[in-house]
């Protein structure tokens, strides 16, 4: 198949960036959307221009690392997947694709399609873990959890860090990102222990990164590839106001 | 935000109730009677402060929320998204703001007229009221106004179908069984107050 | 020959790793502080070991190439995580992970290292469950376990189909958690390029920096390699995009041994290649085959309209179809090892019943458990695993069997370590798939995740200490030494030199042509000719591509094109080590499969009196051969046997 691409082009974090049509021809149509790049960029190469930079490492969906904004969509236009997982025969032949970055202030580009993520790591450090060293733990089995409490964990850990949510919303918020791993720790023993400082850590941090407020639309759950449900939002919204009306002032 | 916005929906359901009135009684002394009991008891004129200050809470949180909002993308996509699942949350802010003018001129035309203005009396049987029906009945007789006011309410009626289960949602009040069903009851109590507000000028202006 | 020591512990099997631990040296706290270690690598042994030594007190700085440790491939790792906790009673122990283990990588690796591999299996899963990892429960709340290949008792603990990415994603935690602490540092988008080497020991790392192309220098006075396998070398292989043996290769060229190079997995269950602009090769994990029935046509010419497209795979009766795990091997049927699963796949395919447009395929069947235990449950075990394959090959396959090949993933081979995972170079530790040990010559399902969180959480973090113990006096290093001047200048200058070379060929391409070398020459099976010509073949393609790569753009930039020619370079010398290791190992065992030397029926047929060794390969110079030391392998505790899954 032959498409017409235009793919944001952005040098630098500094310098300006537009939109640059390129025409790439007889494209497999089982050939992933990633590969179709590859092939532009291959050809790049060969004729001596500069290749187009883009996030991507495991192409199997689960590393979080590729991302882009296809035609108005994070991910592209099919549903549950990431962009690496996206492919061309999902497109017309002869169609105009439009491809351009992540869009948020704490997301700020790199380089043409590359992105700085690094917000989403310092949202985790500011409490995204059970505060426990390596060893003197107890006996796995010793903790039992309730299947469904366990299943709704995983659901929320199922997160890839991707951004999409972010990326979709038109606040670029990140609640179901951050709400994710409360969410996880939320439902389980292990977490419940830290559970009020935590949350209250990473709303700050969340804050004060520069990520937009929810306003409930739900565009992140209909775009995150792993599908994860606005409804751990919620429950981070519960345990951020429970944990704000019963924690102690220091 | 979504504290305030309830508080404001509890407050349009009494709102609407006393409206309703005029169309139970076209000698307007129920809804006059009403009127003049929300315009004198202690109880309501306090809660009116407090009425106030939702509002003023409401707005001001809505703005800066929106304000960050908008600063979270500086740079915004060249084709657009299209993929938001409540399609009327899109535009809180716009049907936020088109409310908000209109409640500044329904405001003037009534609140303002009541409360400082002259507006004639009417005896009733059981007693003489401020004839605050009359003007309301006067002002939906002009067609424009109707229309303007039918547009408005349209418009206030879709912030409530996205702002009553949002509500719910950021108070964290989610759950597999009743979550559906708030969904469903914002959108039920959406239609029927905005088609409570409607019928009262259409009402008016095509009957009385 | 340089005696190779392993420095495996005196006494009992049992004992050796309790009482390596009773009389090692340990760093006081307060001296901890003083020492500084760096961290290559932020995948399960990375992540886990640097964490490990932030909580202990030790001053630690981490490099990743990713944006964010979270992304390291270990992440990818789908069916679970073995131990020998025994919670189904089912007659599992600590000896017997550590049996099957042993036996499983065809009798070629160390008894201690397994041995302890098996015995810290059960801390790695209490530790997982403490930082909340959700692995799969029971109704009842306790945790549930499930089969794989080469084992006969259920140990494999599993999150869904997400097991590598809920482990990475529980030690990324407590690395954050040691990030926030200020105990680690972390370097993101930084790739190694140099080890530096201060009076033969290991002092410190020359990085760039991916985004501005700035050439860093950073000293310690111990480095930690965790960067993962080489398995990328077949250009297609299972392995992320950015996975790479580079800094396995640069340390091999600073003097650390490398151990038995060609011992190279190939997974059974892939989705078969289909054009040949693939960039990758996806895995469908091991776990399928607790459920699903591999077949081919028992006849050829069904085979052949399978082919041609004229019949479906449900068109072929029950009697015309060929399960010839079930059928080899009715003990394991289709749960042996990865090495024997391959094997026979291709065997079936050579022998002209192979299926999919291109031969190269052979099918992976859920229509007998879909009847046996319900749709729902077949959902609930695999559905992500379904769902990718739905979105790769556009077919259902609730409805039509999957298509499955084998592919490269894993690397057993990597840097030769010793008891202490320490390598010939002092001061340089090797963890995870980046070190040879604990695997032999083939890997077992779910064992990958095992070894990196035991080497990272439970084996380094005591090892270690045995050796900074005596270095608490040594003050922390200058990065303006001239070894940090050479090293940087060495890096530099090739950096240098694939920027100026300026040919007409992009470096996919070299990488291409050399991953066709060595999956036809050096892969599923191997003999003699091939191997000599494919030293040769590569040793020319390795000259063409100093003279004719296109490397655009300059090095202070973005480029992932420069990126990619440092690998390819270094692919192209390891290429040659991986043949020549191949072709010097005259016997076919787990993952090395060598036809001169197989039984009548086909079977890897081992050399245990020649060949019970672990090849520890030397660098000796540029174009100079490399130096073959060997690593005897003592079975002091178990009996040496032929492999039998039937």
């Amino acid at each position: 198949m032959d498409l017409t691409l235009k793919i944001w082009r952005q040098a630098s974090a500094g310098e300006k960036g537009k939109l640059v049509d390129y025409q790439v021809q007889n494209i497999s149509s089982e050939a992933s959307f990633l590969e179709m790049l590859d092939v532009l960029n291959e050809r790049l190469v060969r004729e001596g221009e500069d290749p187009v930079a883009f996030d991507h490492d495991c192409r199997e969906g689960i590393c979080g690392a590729c991302s882009l904004y296809i035609n108005g969509r994070p991910h592209g236009p099919d549903k549950g997947i990431t962009t690496c997982q996206l492919h061309m025969r999902r497109f017309k032949d002869g169609e105009t694709i439009v491809i351009e970055p992540w869009r948020a202030k704490p997301f700020p580009v790199i380089k043409d399609l590359m992105v700085d993520r690094s917000a989403f790591d310092e949202i985790i450090q500011a409490g995204g873990y059970v505060s426990i060293n390596t060893g003197g733990v107890p006996d796995a089995n010793a903790i039992p959890i309730p299947k469904r409490d366990a299943d709704t964990a995983m659901d929320a850990a199922a997160c890839i860090g991707c951004g999409a949510c972010v990326a979709a919303c038109k606040n670029a918020s990140a609640m179901l990102f951050v709400s994710a791993k409360v969410s996880q720790f939320a439902v389980l023993p292990q977490g419940k222990i830290e559970a009020r400082e935590r949350v209250q850590n990473m709303v700050a941090k969340m804050d004060e990164l520069g990520f937009g407020n929810c306003t409930n639309t739900y565009a992140c759950e209909a775009e995150c590839p792993k599908e994860i449900s606005v409804s751990h939002i919620a429950r981070m919204n519960r345990e951020y106001l429970s944990a704000k009306l019963v924690s102690q002032i220091e | 935000m979504s504290l305030a916005g309830l508080f404001l929906i509890s407050f349009l359901v009494v709102h609407l109730g006393i409206n309703l009135l005029i169309l139970f009684d076209k000698s307007l002394e129920l809804f006059n009677q009403a009127a003049h009991f929300m315009a004198t008891n202690p109880l309501i004129q306090l809660f009116q402060y407090v009425l106030f200050f939702g509002f003023i809470l409401h707005i001001i949180l809505g703005v800066v929320l929106q304000l960050q909002n908008w600063a979270a993308r500086p740079v915004r996509y060249q084709k657009k998204g299209y993929s938001e699942q409540s399609y009327f949350s899109k535009f809180m802010i716009h049907t936020g703001a088109i409310v908000f003018i209109f409640l500044i001129i329904h405001f003037a035309n009534f609140f303002v007229k009541a409360k400082f203005g002259h507006i004639d009396s009417i005896t009733y049987d059981s007693g003489t009221y401020e004839n605050l029906g009359l003007l309301v009945v006067e002002l939906f007789r002009d067609g424009a106004y109707v229309i303007f006011y039918v547009i408005a309410i349209l418009l206030l009626g879709f912030h409530l179908d996205h702002g009553f289960q949002s509500a719910f949602q950021s108070l964290g009040l989610n759950h597999s069984r009743y979550t559906p069903f708030i969904k469903g009851l914002g959108t039920v109590f959406s239609i029927l107050v905005t088609l409570g507000f409607i019928a009262i000028p259409l009402v008016i202006y095509f009957s009385f | 020959m340089v005696k190779l020591d392993a420095k495996i512990p005196q006494g009992p099997l049992a004992e050796k790793w309790t009482n390596y631990k009773a009389h090692q040296n340990l760093v006081n706290p307060s001296n901890k502080r003083r020492l500084d270690i760096i961290v290559v690598g932020t995948g399960l042994a990375g992540a886990s070991a640097a964490a490990s030594f932030g909580e202990m007190g030790f001053n630690v700085k981490v490099f990743g190439i990713h944006d964010s440790p979270r992304r390291a491939h270990s992440i990818a790792a789908q069916g679970g995580i073995n131990a020998a906790k025994n919670y189904p009673n089912d007659g599992d122990s600590v000896y017997r992970l550590f049996y099957d283990t042993i036996k499983g990588g065809d009798y070629r690796a160390r008894e201690a290292n397994v041995y302890r591999l098996a015995e810290v299996s059960n801390n790695i899963i209490d530790q997982c469950v403490a930082q909340g990892v959700p692995f799969a429960r029971e109704y009842g709340g306790l945790l549930d376990n499930r089969s794989f290949g080469g084992a006969q008792v259920s140990r494999t603990f599993y999150a869904r189909g997400q097991t590598g990415q809920q482990l990475l994603l529980g030690a990324y935690s407590a690395l954050s958690k040691e990030i926030k602490k200020g105990s680690v540092k972390m370097f993101t988008r930084r790739e190694m390029l140099e080890l530096v080497v201060i009076e033969g020991r290991a002092r410190g790392i020359i990085v760039r920096d991916l985004i501005t192309g700035k050439i860093e220098r950073h000293s310690a006075h111990a480095v930690v390699l965790a960067t993962g396998g080489y398995g990328n070398v077949f250009f297609l292989s299972t392995n992320a995009m950015a996975s790479n043996g580079s800094a396995a290769w640069k340390v091999y060229k600073k003097g650390a041994f490398f151990g038995n190079p060609s011992f190279t997995q190939i997974h059974p269950t892939c989705i078969p290649v289909h054009g040949d602009y693939q960039s990758k090769l996806t895995l469908m994990s091991e776990s399928l085959r607790n459920d699903g029935r591999i077949w081919v046509p028992k006849h050829k010419e069904d085979a052949e309209k399978i082919r041609k497209g004229e019949l479906k795979p449900t068109q072929i009766p029950e009697d015309r179809r060929d399960y010839y795990l079930e059928r080899r091997y009715p003990a394991f049927g289709n749960l042996v090892p990865r090495d024997v699963a391959s094997r026979a796949a291709k065997e079936r395919c050579d022998a002209g019943y192979g299926i999919g447009s291109t031969g190269l395929a052979v099918y992976l069947d859920f229509e007998d458990a879909i009847k046996r235990l319900g749709k729902h449950v077949i959902e609930a075990r695999y559905g992500n695993l379904f769902q990718m394959y739905e979105k790769i090959v556009d077919e259902n396959p609730y409805e039509t069997p999957m298509m499955i090949y084998p592919a490269v993933h894993y690397t057993m081979g990597g840097i030769w370590v010793d008891y202490e995972l320490q390598t010939t170079i002092p001061g340089l530790f090797a963890a995870g798939e980046a070190n040879f040990s604990d695997h032999g010559a083939n890997r077992l399902g779910a064992s990958a995740l095992m070894q990196g969180l035991s080497d990272g959480y439970f084996v380094l973090p005591y090892t270690i200490q045995n050796y900074l113990a005596d270095q608490i006096r040594v003050p922390r290093f200058e990065t303006n030494l001239p070894e940090f001047e050479e090293a940087e200048k060495a890096a530099k200058e090739r950096i240098e030199k694939l920027l100026a070379i300026n040919g007409t060929e992009t470096v996919d391409t070299f990488h291409r042509r050399l991953g066709l070398i060595m999956w036809d020459l050096v892969g599923m099976s191997r003999k003699k000719e091939d191997l000599e010509k494919a030293i040769t073949m590569i040793q020319e393609l390795r000259k063409e591509f100093w003279k004719n790569v296109k490397v655009p753009g300059k090095n202070e930039m973005v480029n992932p094109e420069l990126e990619k020619a440092i690998r390819v370079a270094d692919y192209l010398e390891l290429g040659e080590l991986m043949a020549r290791d191949a072709l010097v190992r005259e016997e076919s065992c787990g993952g090395h499969f060598r036809e001169e030397y197989q039984t009548e029926d086909g079977e890897a047929l081992r050399d245990d009196k020649n060949f019970t060794y672990v090849s520890a390969w030397e660098y000796t110079g540029e174009d100079k051969e490399p130096k073959l030391n060997k690593e005897p392998l003592v079975f002091e505790f178990i009996e040496v046997k032929q492999r039998n899954y039937k």
